[in-house]
């Protein structure tokens, strides 16, 4: 467990917008984080936090206005290693809609791999491929406009898996998706973790989502406010609360239920270890 | 509904015509537009005629469809057809006051309507058989070898296919916009065209704000998957002229050749 | 007062080989009181029908009428019906485009015709419901403002209108746990004051729980069920994610410990009151034991 590579190291990361006639904007203030290889980690915050922000730097898309980050060893501040960084972490953005490049799949998922000159023979494999890995090769031939949302973030992913990433880093993937469609681009992650080994970071503010990762981050007003597994973080129920935030119905219920009195634990995860724990306490009675 | 709208006139198919090279495609059309310039006699009108129904026949694009295409701009053909037939001198047929009707008249006005008709069909024959992005990919093929004297060929291209993208997502906002002013009491049917142009901007507005970001966010997108430019760049299509390339254009040029002949004969 | 749907199909594309019913004999009366929530996977048709309900679309055929009053006509009587019908589109903030929040949400009732004096009332009041204080944003620019206080001024936009019935597609869509709850409670306090009646789309089952008397689920274009939300949630479950459905996480909890055997106040509707319960009938068990 110790031995872990790191892929991605944050440190004292410091992000100021500047608008004019205003004052300076801290979006993130001395973030410090180190990402392990094949690890999926959830980063949560309301609306503002500065979670997109911190997720734009992991790829060289917004440049540290203070600190640094390296990638596999590279630095973002290196012009020269930028398009390197970008191969090895790819991004998928919030809206389906204002990424996908072409008319039609195929040609969308080709997009990545003709930027970095992949020879023509390779960049078919990989297109098949990468469809293949999201369970979009059926929609080779079909315009993105004709799909649902769900399937254009899955072709999204698709066309960052055709670049041969390390690292996939999600902002908001699912927020501007139906149920079903967050289902599907979940799956499709989880999947691409477990499978393949690529490193997962989902900017997310669902909560049932951020549960399903092996560590959550939380950030609040520019600064890492929680780190840690899902129970670690979501069994502060009033702190998550007070930062604006949610937790999932279990872990809810049984702290509510544990402060009411009940021995029971107060960090349930799912239903089914509530079921468990609930389970006991009245059969022991 | 504004997303009833069919986009570009792709007829779907898999014709001769259809399987041409789009830069052959091009280029034939070229000529033969060019071509139908040098017509001029009855007979060679109806060579192109001929050659323009055979064409129709073996893309498989229903003689429907070209109608539609031409329809448009009728209003264009008619006034060609009127400018020659009021303007050409010759043998009088009729006339009263100054309108001043005349055999050669009608015979150039006809031709010279032709003309535009065949020019029309000959171009919707074009991008009813090629797809919006193979049609790009031919552009840009064909301006690459003027790279060097400053031509964008992969730039834009690269607009094109952007503009392909884009078109069906915009009309789908444009709409949702539109209802969404209506239902705040935004009226667009009815006023005189000034009104109506004014009742637009709360349409337009919003319509420009939201390309503009659309455009921000597809820029960052395309840097984030490496999109630096043309250079250094592969493609995973390539085009391949074949046979039927070349028997296309020898067909093009030997009807060319056909009507300079006649032209020269005359 | 009520929105009656009598027989409507719709179609999209008609004619082109993208032809789609949309819509398939739906049979609806909304009276005024009631808060309807409407789900349903995408493509169910939901949003289809909330657009015929204010006549941004017309039905293929049927009729949708607003008090008695046809929505398909074009008199001012018609205008004014449609104008009592108010619909805040999901992602309202894409609709702003005047220099000011005050001229934006003015908008709406200047379009009604009214004078000048009465439509500055309405924004005031409007900004009020929102919560957005009138001397700190009227004058402002609209496009200069955060997304959520984007989306409140959209939203008193409509507001400033007066609709008898509130139609809000999705309403907290993008918005974090705090904003949402922002938007909802402002809609709850004014539903529950009787000044308009709210017919909710939705893909949020919380909400649903929390604030409908009512609610819909829409099926291939068919109103497939029609009841009170905890009763279709806790006795026809399976019915439920037959159209691609499910019931709240909460009472997704609660039903399934209430599987395991333990009792459980499966009616709740928060989780604090879920837990209140909870303990009680738990600690009660203890006791009779």
């Amino acid at each position: 467990m110790d031995n872990k590579q790191v892929l991605i190291e944050v440190s004292h990361l410091t992000h100021i917008y500047e608008t004019e006639g205003e004052a300076p904007f801290y979006a993130l203030r001395d973030v410090s984080l180190q990402i392990n290889k094949g690890d999926f980690v959830a980063v949560i915050g309301t609306n503002g936090s500065g979670k997109s922000t911190l997720a734009r730097h992991l790829d060289a898309i917004l440049l540290p206005s203070e600190g640094d980050v390296l990638v596999d060893g590279l630095s973002v501040k290196n012009p020269d290693d930028v398009w390197k960084i970008r191969q090895k972490v790819g991004m998928v953005f919030q809206n389906p809609d204002n990424q996908l490049v072409a008319s039609i799949v195929e040609d969308d998922v080709a997009f990545g791999p003709e930027n970095l000159g992949v020879p023509r023979e390779e960049i078919i494999a990989r297109v098949a491929d990468s469809l293949k890995k999201v369970g979009m090769e059926s929609y080779r031939k079909h315009s993105p406009s004709m799909l649902s949302g769900g399937q254009k973030q899955r072709i999204a992913i698709a066309g960052v898996l055709a670049m041969h990433p390390e690292c996939i880093v999600l902002d908001e993937p699912t927020a501007m998706l139906d149920p079903s469609g967050r289902k599907e681009v979940m799956e499709t992650i989880h999947r691409l973790n477990k499978e393949m080994g690529i490193t997962i970071v989902l900017i997310t503010h669902f909560m049932e989502e951020a549960v399903t990762a092996n560590r959550v981050v939380v950030i609040h007003k520019g600064q890492i406010t929680a780190d840690g597994t899902p129970e670690d973080v979501f069994s502060k129920v009033e702190e998550m609360k007070a930062g604006g935030l949610d937790v999932p119905v279990p872990t809810e219920l049984s702290y509510r239920l544990a402060q009411l009195g009940l021995p029971i634990r107060g960090d349930c995860m799912t239903n089914k270890e509530l079921g468990e724990e609930l389970c006991r306490f009245v059969l022991k009675k | 509904m504004l997303t009833d709208i069919t986009l570009g006139q792709y007829y779907p198919g898999n014709s001769f015509l259809h399987r041409m090279d789009p830069r052959a495609k091009i280029i034939c059309t070229m000529i033969f537009i060019t071509a139908i310039f040098i017509a001029e006699s009855f007979w060679s009108y109806l060579l192109v005629t001929a050659f323009l129904l055979m064409t129709i026949s073996v893309s498989g694009v229903p003689i429907k469809l070209i109608v539609k295409a031409i329809k448009p701009l009728w209003f264009i053909l008619v006034f060609t057809f009127i400018i020659h037939l009021f303007t050409t001198p010759g043998t009088t047929l009729f006339y009263a006051g100054i309108i001043h009707i005349t055999r050669e008249g009608i015979i150039r006005g006809t031709y010279m309507t032709l003309r535009l008709v065949y020019l029309i069909a000959f171009s919707s024959l074009l991008t009813y058989t090629t797809s919006p992005i193979v049609l790009t990919d031919g552009i840009e093929a064909l301006l690459t070898p003027w790279k060097r004297f400053g031509v964008p060929a992969h730039e834009l291209a690269m607009m094109m296919s952007i503009a392909l993208r884009f078109i069906p997502t915009l009309l789908e906002e444009t709409d949702r916009i539109m209802k969404a002013q209506a239902s705040r009491g935004a009226d667009f049917t009815t006023g005189n065209l000034m009104h109506r142009a004014k009742s637009m901007i709360p349409v337009l507005v919003p319509l420009f704000i939201s390309a503009f970001r659309r455009a921000d966010e597809l820029a960052t997108a395309m840097e984030a998957r490496c999109y630096r430019g043309g250079e250094g760049r592969t493609k995973m299509h390539q085009l391949q002229y074949t046979g039927r390339d070349s028997i296309g254009f020898a067909a093009v040029v030997a009807v060319t050749a056909l009507l300079i002949g006649m032209r020269i004969m005359s | 007062m009520s929105i009656r749907v009598e027989k409507v199909n719709y179609i999209y594309g008609k004619g082109t080989p993208y032809e789609r019913k949309a819509l398939d004999g739906v049979n609806l009366e909304i009276h005024k009181g009631e808060f309807v929530g409407i789900i349903g996977h995408t493509g169910s048709g939901k949003s289809t029908l909330v657009q015929h309900l204010n006549g941004l679309l017309h039905p293929s055929e049927g009729r949708v009428t607003v008090d008695g009053v046809d929505l398909a006509g074009k008199d001012k009587e018609t205008i004014a019906k449609r104008h009592s019908v108010g619909m805040v589109f999901q992602y309202p903030e894409q609709q702003l485009f005047e220099e000011t929040v005050k001229k934006d949400i003015a908008f709406g009732p200047t379009n009604m015709g009214l004078d000048e004096g009465n439509v500055e009332r309405r924004v005031r009041q409007a900004m009020e419901f929102v919560r957005l204080d009138y001397n700190t944003y009227a004058e402002r620019s609209p496009f200069r403002l955060s997304g959520g206080q984007q989306r409140r001024v959209a939203i008193a936009g409509v507001i400033a209108m007066h609709p008898d019935f509130l139609i809000m597609d999705e309403p907290s869509a993008g918005l974090d746990p705090v904003g949402r709850m922002e938007i909802f409670s402002r809609v709850k306090e004014w539903f529950e004051k009787k000044y308009f009646s709210v017919i909710l789309v939705t893909h949020n089952m919380d909400d649903i729980a929390r604030l409908a008397t009512r609610l819909l689920v829409m099926h291939n274009g068919r109103v497939a069920m029609d009841g009170k939300p905890m009763d279709i949630f806790l006795n026809h479950r399976k019915e439920l994610q037959a159209c691609g459905v499910d019931v709240p996480p909460l009472t997704d909890t609660l039903l399934y410990l209430k599987n395991q055997g333990i009792p459980v106040p499966e009616t709740a509707r928060t989780v604090q009151e879920a837990a209140e319960k909870m303990a009680d009938m738990l600690k009660g068990d203890t006791h009779a034991d």
